[in-house]
């Protein structure tokens, strides 16, 4: 199986088919412009090293002018011409690739994503979403890519694919993984606090791995938690808050702080069994009910102080397990 | 063509002979000016500060980024950071820089004429300006905003304190003063074409205009059609955000991405009212101190409206992974490619204006060479930009951001750096002292290689732009790339000290310390307030250094570059 390698200094490892095209066009363009550059470049230098001025003219009063210039159109009409014919070159090397890129392999393996701020989640089918995304490897993939609140951008450098996760609307990537190994996906388009975040892991699998992976996948794992122990209800529970990104905006253990400063969300330890004062004045008694729907459908109750950020609805993103298991670790949260 | 009187009134009491800085004094006589020359100044005051003040945010965000995770601020004033960063630098300082100051001081006198066509729309569009301005700082007093400067749907519209999924209240009167920006430029560009074709002094043909005011005029095009696009759409963000129309934000049934055409089909050609007036004054530069006629004078002057024209055709590709059809981003690809033909003949013909030319390394020459080699840099990498397959991966990462710098600060910022070391002694009647000048301008370039140049690798290999933290593989470029930018800032503080110095005790400056043929260097340093002291009529063009007397090259010369020498030749020659 191949692994992941370094095509150049200047590109991240090449994971998938996407990204020798891409590649190509790229150093292509590179070497076009190095030597295009470096002509400009020297050709100024040893015109002005050539016909540089004589300093003593100018004491002795006598102006030293440069030649008369005279009327060129031919020079014009080359240096119009001759960067003409490279731009066609250069346009068909880009969009050919680009098509190439574009093209989904027949019956590939369909993934939603989902995006919101601030992270990714993946579903397989079945219900349950993964906070990274698992490939096998050599297998073509459709991602069908959506936004819930604003507008993201799906980025895997090393697959070279880039698509923006629009509000209201469906878009696409499609590739096949080619090595085995370990990548990010980043969100390209600015999206707010914690854009810088909204990472999700990639794995590219071989295909046994890859099986136990979706078997195993939305349930209970023997170990979770880093380092690893054995998992229990709230373990999960802790874990899942971490993969969900609930930290971005509770803060680590759901402490209210984020480094150093006061977290985008509220403070969740402590919370359960007590009084929650709400924006509209009345309060709520903190049970497992309310949990979970401040986790499903957030806006039904608004904590009193943060009717200025929104925390984007879970709705779908958990199974009924995972949802238990949240909600046991957060009711553990002392 | 007789000269026109400016606005009645105007005339009075003003002595043909005494210099504009000398005529009527006070702050109120500078307030209330009708003098091109007075508002351009106020002008270059207001855009030097915003300068400042942008490049002071940029220095933060820098060092923010130096070290992984939080280094000196949270992620929300981070993103403040870049946002006002980008707002101000191309709203108060690359649009209005080179026209509304160097191009307001200098154009009226490029042109032999008296003042520009409509004085008191002049003195009004730099009060609008003012006005904009002060919209931007009640905006960032109150709570700033995190949008970017391009301010997308729907996080610009949709407020949390309504439901809303985006960004703080602030974005409205951000938006506002951009549109208030935007009127000022509008009234810059409506004068300067009226000036260029109503005030040329008599022999004075089109042929014969600089290249700089060539290049105003292509810039006031531009600033004519594109910049009302800018204001419906910010129009439209206002009423979507205050009445829950919907136009852009799904939500309300609106296209997100609707929001990005509009915006490009301004900001794309936006980019080319900041660097042609750019290239228009390293064209004159390039002539000056080669003492040599542009050579392919028309295809330089003839680029720039082709530059103007095609900037309105290439939009789209700012969107090409945003969602557009297969079919419209092969169009705009090829359409961009387009842009490169008129970009390369400027570029072509300065260097063949080099050849035989009689060069001068002086400060302002060497703003001028930096120009073409980052400008061509800048240029080369928008062709990985416009080139499909490389736009995918490149896309909203660190090399777009390097390429705009090295199109933005190697162009304009060059241009504008040029020109102020060219016609300072015309305008402030000073001289400076050439080896700070040389000095900042050596850090200037260095810091901004260092800076920018690793971002394009950081950005190849995958550092998405706007972020306020970053995986550890690319920390050591992120610090490469801050020192770089204490150097940058090193260099303008030079600058700025060089300057400041010059003003208070400077030289005097003889009427053409350059030795240009051009005519503003036939009237005294500084010019009076009518520019010349009678009507000028001009026999020759401004790149004939063929027929330029010595007299018309040497009057009172004294080299900037060997003060002592050239004085005691002057005292000789006298
Ligand atoms: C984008 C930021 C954000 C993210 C991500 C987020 N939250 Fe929240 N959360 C908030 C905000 C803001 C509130 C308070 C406003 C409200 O009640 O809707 C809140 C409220 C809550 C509450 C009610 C707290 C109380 O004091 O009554 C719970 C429980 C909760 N979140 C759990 C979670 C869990 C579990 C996750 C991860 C699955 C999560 N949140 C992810 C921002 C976020
Ligand atoms: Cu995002
Ligand atoms: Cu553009």
């Amino acid at each position: 199986m191949m692994q992941p390698q370094a095509s150049s200094w200047q590109l991240p490892p090449a994971m998938a088919d996407t990204a020798a095209p891409m590649d190509g066009a790229f150093h292509f363009i590179f070497w076009f412009s190095v030597v295009f550059a470096v002509l400009v470049i020297a050709v100024t230098l040893l015109f002005i090293q050539k016909y540089r001025r004589q300093k003593s003219d100018q004491r002795s009063g006598k102006a030293e002018k440069g030649a008369p210039t005279p009327s060129r159109n031919k020079l014009e009409i080359l240096w119009t011409v001759v960067p003409t014919l490279f731009i066609i070159v250069l346009f068909h090397v880009g969009f050919s690739a680009y098509i190439h890129n574009v093209t989904a392999a027949e019956g590939a393996t369909e993934i939603r994503v989902f995006a919101k701020k601030w992270s990714w989640e993946f579903e397989y089918g079945g219900g349950a979403r993964s906070p990274d995304l698992h490939l096998e490897v050599n297998k073509p993939y459709k991602l069908i890519l959506s936004s819930e609140d604003v507008i993201h951008s799906f980025f895997i450098p090393e697959f070279r694919v880039k698509r923006d996760a629009v509000p209201g609307q469906y878009s696409f990537v499609a590739f096949t993984p080619t090595a085995v190994g370990e990548a990010h996906v980043f969100c390209a388009e600015y999206c707010g606090t914690n854009h810088s975040a909204m990472l999700a892991k990639v794995f590219v699998e071989e295909p046994a791995k890859h099986e136990e992976f979706l078997a195993s996948f939305g349930r209970k794992p023997k170990l979770c938690g880093t380092p690893p122990v054995e998992c229990t209800e709230e373990k999960w529970g802790e874990s899942l808050f971490t993969e969900k990104a609930c930290f971005t905006c509770h803060g680590t253990g759901g402490d209210g702080k984020l480094g150093g400063s006061p977290s985008p969300g509220p403070k969740l330890a402590g919370i359960f069994g007590h009084d929650q004062p709400l924006q509209d004045g009345s309060t709520v008694h903190v049970d497992e009910n309310y949990v979970r729907e401040s986790i499903l459908k957030p806006n039904a109750k608004i904590v009193a102080g943060y009717a200025n950020v929104q925390m984007p609805p879970f709705a779908g993103s958990f199974t009924d397990d995972q949802l238990e298991a949240v909600i046991a670790y957060i009711k553990s949260l002392k | 063509m007789a000269a026109i009187t400016t606005a009645p009134g105007y005339h009075e009491e003003v002595d043909p002979n005494a210099s504009y800085l000398e005529n009527k004094k006070g702050l109120l006589s500078w307030l209330f000016t009708l003098d091109h020359k007075r508002i351009g100044v106020m002008y270059l005051l207001s855009v030097i500060i915003a300068f400042t003040l942008g490049g002071l945010f940029a220095l933060l965000m820098r060092a923010e980024l130096l070290t992984r995770g939080r280094t000196l601020m949270d992620a929300d004033t981070y993103n403040k950071m870049f946002s006002l960063h980008g707002v101000i630098m191309v709203f108060l300082f690359l649009i209005p820089a080179i026209p509304a100051s160097l191009g307001n001081i200098l154009l009226p006198i490029q042109l032999g004429a008296k003042d520009v066509a409509f004085p008191r729309l002049n003195l009004l569009s730099y009060y609008i300006y003012v006005f904009g301005a002060c919209f931007g700082i009640y905006s960032m007093i109150h709570g700033g905003v995190d949008t970017g400067w391009t301010f997308y749907t729907p996080y610009s519209t949709s407020d949390p304190a309504h439901g809303g999924v985006g960004s703080s209240s602030a974005v409205i009167p951000m938006t506002l003063a951009v549109l208030v920006l935007g009127f000022s430029s509008v009234l810059t560009g409506v004068n300067f074409i009226a000036t260029i074709h109503k005030m040329r002094a008599p022999g004075l043909s089109w042929r014969r205009l600089s290249l700089f005011a060539w290049s105003l005029y292509a810039t006031a095009i531009i600033q004519i059609l594109a910049t009302p696009v800018l204001a419906i759409t910010f129009l439209l963000l206002t009423l979507e955000r205050f009445l829950g129309i919907g136009i852009f934000d799904p939500r309300l049934g609106g296209d997100p991405v609707l929001y990005q055409h509009f915006f490009w089909f301004y900001s794309h050609p936006a980019v080319y009212i900041m660097i042609v007036p750019g290239m228009g004054i390293v064209s004159d530069l390039i002539a000056t101190f080669s003492r040599r006629e542009p050579f392919g004078y028309m295809a330089i002057a003839m680029s720039s409206i082709a530059l103007a024209l095609l900037g309105f055709l290439v939009w789209g590709h700012h969107l090409f992974v945003a969602g557009m059809s297969e079919y419209a981003t092969m169009v705009f690809s090829a359409l961009t490619f387009l842009v490169a033909i008129p970009s390369g003949v400027k570029v072509f013909n300065w260097i063949a204006t080099l050849y035989k030319g009689s060069i001068s390394l002086q400060s302002p020459m060497l703003w001028a060479l930096s120009f073409i080699f980052l400008f061509t840099i800048g240029g080369l990498t928008g062709l990985f930009l416009g080139m499909l397959a490389v736009d995918v991966h490149l896309h909203d990462t660190y090399f777009v951001v390097a390429h705009f710098h090295y199109v933005m600060v190697g162009g304009t910022v060059m241009g504008f750096f040029g020109g102020l070391h060219y016609w300072w002694p015309k305008f402030t009647g000073r001289l400076y002292d050439e080896k700070w000048a040389v000095a900042g301008w050596f850090f200037v370039f260095v810091g901004f290689n260092v800076t920018f140049l690793v971002q394009f690798l950081l950005g190849s290999r995958g550092m998405p732009r706007r972020y306020y933290d970053y995986l550890p593989q690319y920390e050591s470029l992120h610090q490469i790339s801050t020192v770089g930018s204490w150097i940058l800032g090193l260099g303008f503080l030079i600058l700025a000290a060089m300057f400041v110095r010059s003003l208070f005790s400077g030289k005097p400056a003889p009427r053409n310390p350059w030795g240009s043929a051009a005519y503003e260097w036939l009237t005294p340093s500084p010019p009076p307030t009518f520019n010349f002291a009678k009507d000028p009529v001009f026999e020759r063009g401004p790149y004939d250094y063929q027929v330029a007397t010595d007299e018309e090259l040497y009057d009172g010369f004294d080299d900037p570059l060997f003060p002592e020498k050239g004085v005691a030749e002057g005292e000789a020659r006298a």
